[in-house]
């Protein structure tokens, strides 16, 4: 599904030259679930954006599913996100002064799906997440929570291959944050979905079937959790 | 797609009323500017060439006063023409078919609880064609009344509907000033105004029943004469001009005191300034777009900032570059349109009124309108593609870090 080959990313140039990845290999195969851990600056959310096609490496190779994504252009790239991922941010990011309902639909509305289609899909993800009787509130009348599951709903209608979340539960009490885990758990086990999670706390990685930590640019330690 | 970004955009723009509206205004006031001025500029170009074709053909008017004034410049110290003159010109100069005396004042018509402002003219029967009027009811006047100073008139259609209403005035009387006036006839309606009047809003007099009963003297305010074909104004102006001066006494040191007008002349000098004065107007009209679209640029660049973070969000979702671009883009087409489209009702209603306003046909032109439209839209794109491009070229990245 992912896999890293011998990747460095370099930032700045000449004195200022930092290493976000030092040359690192890394592979996750389809079905996984995966916290990927470490402390700031460790090279975790380059790793993100990397594998986000974001951004693109400055030596090694990246692969998504079997294709080398170095060498696409930044609307090849759009294409990836739009198809195959789908993003989790630990701020919702959610349109602000759209319905809930028209956020689910918006990655539809890129890949060209006719509107009742879009409409149907987009009832369905909320319905996945338990938010079909808030369709058509805005982002302001929903709960922390409820927002974060409205965007777990846009990020898995287009039923991505890869779902990227950076620290989905940062911004929420631990009731709320078990709430979600439990979802992406669901879309893992359920839907076969690959997730891949961005976080600081030891409790959400539980939920993982493995756990990758970073530091210093490097990968230092991945293990398996024994579900 | 192209539909759904539309629709996008008219929410994005619906949700700032306030603002949208402001950012428009330059593009309103450039397109409504430049279609009022067109339509009113085009209304009184039609308005002179009608004047001038309603005047008839070969016409010339000799007024008292010094040259060089224009009409009715400096009458003050000149000499009145007569009814003498008009006998002389007609026996002195083969070359003229027709020549008719006028005097002319603006008086109040009452009929029953009616009163009516009303241009009264005193002439004879040579002036209805000479100037090319016809009757549609009653007669013109007999030698008798032409004589006597008999008090009988004939209307014209915009009076008569002001006394009457609808309807055939011959039989009725009204006064008119001091005296009680008899209706003989009614002119035939016609689509023209002479520089700024209803030349339907008049009522014509024997000029002996002017002179006597409403004037008090015996004076001719204005003689217009036509010449036969075959003989141009030019030709026939100099011998005018000659005869005046004998009769008038002028001796070979002093300046004529009268004038001798050729009206086509006058419409074409008139049309003249009225295109240039549109063109000008028009100059400043395109340099308001020009500002408005400078507003435009300004306000997508403002929104550009203030949406880093939804076009990031855009871009992660799997928005391309050309999607992004195309968002703003369309956007502020929207907006151009917007104010182009109030531009148009504005500019048109401007226009109705400035036309009515000044007595002359309302003319939309469709022409400058679409145009204007079309260019309005223009404007979106040209203003809108600098920050629709920002927009496109915006890191994912560090746009979704952006707060």
């Amino acid at each position: 599904m992912i896999e890293f080959r011998d990747l460095s990313k370099i930032y700045g140039s000449g004195e200022a030259q930092v290493k976000a990845l030092d040359h690192v290999d890394f592979q996750v195969d389809r079905g996984e679930f995966v916290a990927v851990m470490g402390p700031s600056g460790s090279g975790k959310s380059t790793t993100m954006n990397i594998i986000g096609c974001l951004d693109t490496p400055s030596a090694g190779q990246y692969l998504l599913m079997g294709q080398e994504v170095g060498a696409f252009d930044r609307d090849q790239r759009a294409l990836l996100r739009r198809n195959f991922l789908g993003f989790i941010f630990q701020g919702f990011n959610l349109l602000s002064r759209t319905t809930a309902l028209e956020n689910v639909e918006l990655p539809l509305v890129y890949q060209g799906v006719p509107a009742d289609e879009r409409r149907e899909r987009a009832r369905a993800a909320l319905d996945k997440v338990g938010l079909l009787a808030r369709a058509d509130h805005k982002p302001s009348e929903l709960s922390g929570g409820q927002q974060q599951r409205v965007a777990i709903a846009r990020a898995i209608v287009t039923r991505p291959a890869l779902i990227l979340a950076d620290e989905p539960t940062g911004n929420l009490d631990s009731a709320r944050s078990r709430e979600i885990m439990e979802l992406l758990q669901g879309l893992n086990r359920a839907e076969g979905m690959t997730v891949l999670m961005v976080t600081h706390e030891p409790d959400m990685a539980e939920y993982a079937s493995r756990i990758a930590v970073f530091a210093y640019g490097r990968l230092q330690s991945d293990t398996r959790n024994a579900a | 797609m192209l539909l759904e970004t539309f629709r996008l955009a008219l929410l994005t723009v619906a949700r700032n009323k306030l603002r949208s509206f402001l950012t428009v205004l330059g593009i309103v006031i450039g397109v409504a500017s430049v279609i009022a001025m067109v339509t009113v500029g085009q209304g009184s170009t039609q308005r002179v060439q009608s004047d001038v074709a309603s005047l008839g053909s070969n016409l010339l008017m000799i007024r008292p006063g010094q040259p060089g004034r224009g009409p009715g410049g400096g009458q003050n110290d000149a000499p009145s023409l007569t009814a003498q003159d008009v006998e002389a010109l007609l026996t002195d100069i083969p070359d003229l078919v027709a020549a008719t005396p006028s005097a002319s004042r603006t008086l109040n018509a009452v009929y029953g609880d009616t009163t009516h402002a009303v241009s009264v003219t005193g002439t004879d029967n040579a002036y209805f064609p000479v100037r090319g009027w016809t009757l549609q009811e009653g007669r013109m006047f007999s030698d008798a009344e032409l004589r006597a100073g008999t008090p009988v008139c004939i209307l014209g259609t915009t009076t008569s509907n002001a006394l009457i209403g609808e309807g055939n005035p011959v039989g009725i009387t009204f006064r008119l000033g001091k005296i009680t006036c008899e209706v003989i006839g009614l002119l035939d309606k016609r689509e023209a105004s002479t520089f700024g009047q209803d030349d339907n809003d008049t009522v014509i007099l024997p000029l002996k029943t002017f002179q006597r009963r409403i004037a008090g003297n015996t004076n001719v305010s204005a003689i217009s004469v036509t010449f036969r074909d075959g003989t141009t104004a030019e030709e026939v102006t100099p011998q005018i001009q000659s005869l005046m001066r004998e009769r008038r006494h002028l001796t070979d040191d002093q300046d004529d005191n009268f004038n001798v007008f050729d009206m086509k002349q006058i419409s074409s000098m008139l049309t003249g300034i009225t295109g240039t004065l549109t063109g000008l107007l028009s100059a400043v009209a395109a340099i308001s777009l020009l500002v408005g679209g400078i507003g435009i640029m300004n306000i997508m660049l403002v929104s550009v900032t203030e949406r880093t973070r939804e076009i990031g969000i855009r871009m992660a979702i799997g928005a391309t570059e050309g999607q992004v671009l195309l968002q703003f883009l369309v956007e502020a087409v929207v907006l151009s349109l917007i104010g182009g489209f109030l531009g148009v009702v504005i500019g048109l209603g401007l226009g109705w009124a400035g036309s009515s306003a000044l007595n002359v046909t309302f003319v939309p032109d469709w022409q400058i309108t679409g145009a204007a439209f079309v260019f309005s839209a223009l404007v979106g794109v040209v203003f809108g593609y600098f920050p629709a491009r920002r927009a496109a070229r915006l890191d994912p990245i560090e746009a979704l870090r952006h707060q």
